[in-house]
């Protein structure tokens, strides 16, 4: 009897103490938020915010291997030096930039195109779309070691191959002319993660707008040109941003490829390399902070400049008065 | 629109033709790299195109665990995918609810500082990262590697996640708190339930971003032969001995790597676009 009692008390005081719980829980959501959002937010501070505001301040001191205590600023030298007498500034940037201007429109056009075929809903479609993925989800640094091999002078598929049917083997990795195209190579083995971002894209788009154009009289390329690509529009954005700004950074297959000078004559020093050289090879890290600078702010400019002309051929839906 | 038989049939030719002919040019690298990861030593070094290999030599593979230490390779691979997924799984989780679901003062202040950092590229954090983690003696360690795993500093998962939840009806939501769930309650027991999608996409993102991360490793861990994750380990193989004639073992390597991937894309690929996609977040 009297445990029962014990018992029964127990189990109330156990209720409100539960309910006490509850009411403070939903008095105190906005702190609970916080609480949830803190983890991402201290690593904001110091994984994001302290670095930039002190990379900031470095890329304007003279930080080198030996510097003891507070590098010693310098104001603008590390720029001044940059734009007048870095050699291989304007090399790497150029090689860059070379890089990007093929690799970035020729894996959108590929990738857009071979997402359209596939969306034809076709036979055996899954089988040919994995084929074409697949070798996306290689793992960079194997991919890299695969090309390495792949395009070996001697022993790789590639050079076996034009020897067997007539043609003139290259050196892609050993003569100047050659890197470029290599790495660009490369990067277009992997369009597939490009390519299934437009396919979902594709897919997305309602089949009433293609019957209704069929009713109008339009042949399929009206449907690609009037309803097709302005639709997608905002996945060939989306597409075009991430390939510029990864492009600006391409590092590893460079760094594996080719040895830290970029191979002969320099032909595959991409900036992000002279950036890592210069901090980890040549322990310059206000010089090299400097040029990290200089890239974000080229990225930084090409993102808002992109953003800004999109509203004039991106298409939001919304805006169906600019179409007629 | 009825189409002339022979016209379609032209066409589907067409179609095909192009689709098979892509397809083998995309698979030509990876068949080659299955082959000559099956060659012989003498074999790999002769200048005569020869795709299937005679004799097979299965011994590779093998081979490559006894020549170089795989094993510790992928184990410290896997400490990386570890601390990648915890982060995804729980940190992550919960900001991408507190943005969505919760209301809290400054919440689009924070939400617009979260958009802003996915746009900040990460050459200009590396060189005072490194020198902070130099500074209380992390280099050589897991730490850097870890450390902002662990936190889930990642802004794409939690924009990921954010999205997603957004679209789980609020009626949901609001019943369950009626009803006396907390908000840990809800996230626990409703969203994340409900979030296989977005969950197993996001999962994808973290595995294979730890399992490929090279320039991270090869900063702290460079040095520290002990530590070396599968992707150092490639490159050394390749950088080190380099000759033509240890290409098959590179391949046999490059297998190793590639295999885990294939296996968990081949299992995620149907949430991989209707996680990331569904809700609309590639959508302007």
């Amino acid at each position: 009897m009297a445990q029962a009692s014990l018992k029964a008390k127990h189990t109330q005081s156990d209720v409100t103490w539960k309910t006490r719980l509850q009411e403070w829980w939903f008095r105190n959501r906005a702190l609970i938020g916080f609480a949830f959002i803190f983890p991402w937010f201290a690593g904001f501070i110091i994984f994001d915010l302290l670095p930039f505001v002190y990379n900031l301040y470095l890329s304007f001191t003279d930080y080198q291997i030996g510097t003891r205590g507070v590098p010693p600023w310098i104001g603008f030298e590390n720029y001044i030096e940059i734009f007048t007498d870095d050699k291989l500034f304007g090399k790497s940037m150029y090689n860059t930039v070379y890089y990007l201007g093929f690799s970035v429109p020729l894996r959108l056009i590929f990738a857009f195109l071979i997402a359209l075929i596939l969306n034809l809903r076709v036979r055996g479609m899954e089988l040919y779309r994995t084929l074409f993925y697949v070798p996306s989800v290689v793992p960079l640094v194997a991919a890299t070691v695969i090309f390495a091999g792949f395009l070996n002078t001697r022993y790789g598929f590639l050079n076996q191959f034009l020897v067997l049917i007539g043609a003139t083997p290259v050196r892609w990795l050993s003569s100047p002319d050659a890197i470029k195209p290599s790495l660009i190579l490369l990067s277009l083995w992997g369009f597939g993660g490009q390519m299934i971002i437009f396919l979902a894209g594709l897919q997305s788009i309602p089949d009433d707008l293609y019957e209704a154009a069929a009713i109008d009289g339009g042949t399929g390329w009206h449907r690609l040109i009037y309803i097709t690509v302005p639709l997608m529009t905002p996945t060939i954005f989306f597409n075009l941003l991430l390939g510029l700004i990864g492009g600006f950074q391409i590092f590893e297959q460079v760094f594996i490829l080719l040895d830290t000078n970029g191979g002969p004559l320099q032909a595959g020093l991409v900036y992000m390399l002279h950036v890592y050289n210069k901090a980890f090879r040549d322990f310059e890290f206000g010089y090299s902070a400097a040029l990290s600078v200089i890239l974000f702010l080229i990225i930084f400019v090409l993102t808002l400049m992109l953003v800004y002309t999109s509203n004039r051929w991106v298409f939001y839906g919304d805006a169906q008065d600019d179409e007629t | 629109m009825i189409e002339d038989p022979r016209a379609k049939m032209v066409r589907y030719m067409v179609i095909y033709t192009i689709l098979t002919v892509g397809a083998i040019v995309m698979m030509v690298p990876l068949l080659w790299t299955v082959s000559t990861s099956l060659k012989t030593r003498d074999k790999i070094t002769i200048r005569r195109l020869e795709l299937i290999p005679d004799p097979v030599a299965w011994e590779n593979y093998p081979y490559l665990f006894e020549a170089r230490p795989i094993l510790q390779y992928t184990r410290n691979t896997m400490v990386i995918v570890v601390a990648s997924l915890f982060g995804a799984w729980v940190p992550c989780t919960l900001a991408g609810y507190a943005f969505a679901r919760i209301p809290f003062p400054g919440r689009n202040i924070f939400f617009g500082i979260l958009l802003a950092t996915m746009m900040l590229p990460y050459v200009v954090r590396l060189i005072p990262l490194f020198l902070f983690f130099d500074e209380i003696g992390w280099t050589r360690t897991f730490g850097p590697l870890i450390l902002p795993r662990v936190l889930g500093h990642n802004a794409f998962y939690i924009f990921l996640y954010r999205q997603f939840f957004r679209g789980i009806p609020e009626d949901i939501y609001d019943s369950a708190r009626i009803d006396g769930c907390s908000e840990f309650g809800v996230w626990w027991r409703i969203f994340m339930p409900m979030s296989r999608p977005v969950l197993a996409a996001v999962s994808i993102f973290a595995f294979s971003f730890a399992w490929n991360d090279f320039l991270n490793p090869l900063i702290y861990l460079g040095s520290n032969k002990e530590l070396w994750t599968l992707a150092l380990g490639l490159n050394a193989l390749q950088g080190f001995e380099g000759e033509d004639n240890s290409l098959n073992l590179i391949m046999v390597f490059s297998m190793l790597m590639i295999i885990p991937m294939l296996i968990v894309f081949y299992f995620g690929q149907k949430h991989l676009i209707s996680g990331v996609t569904a809700q609309g977040s590639l959508k302007g």
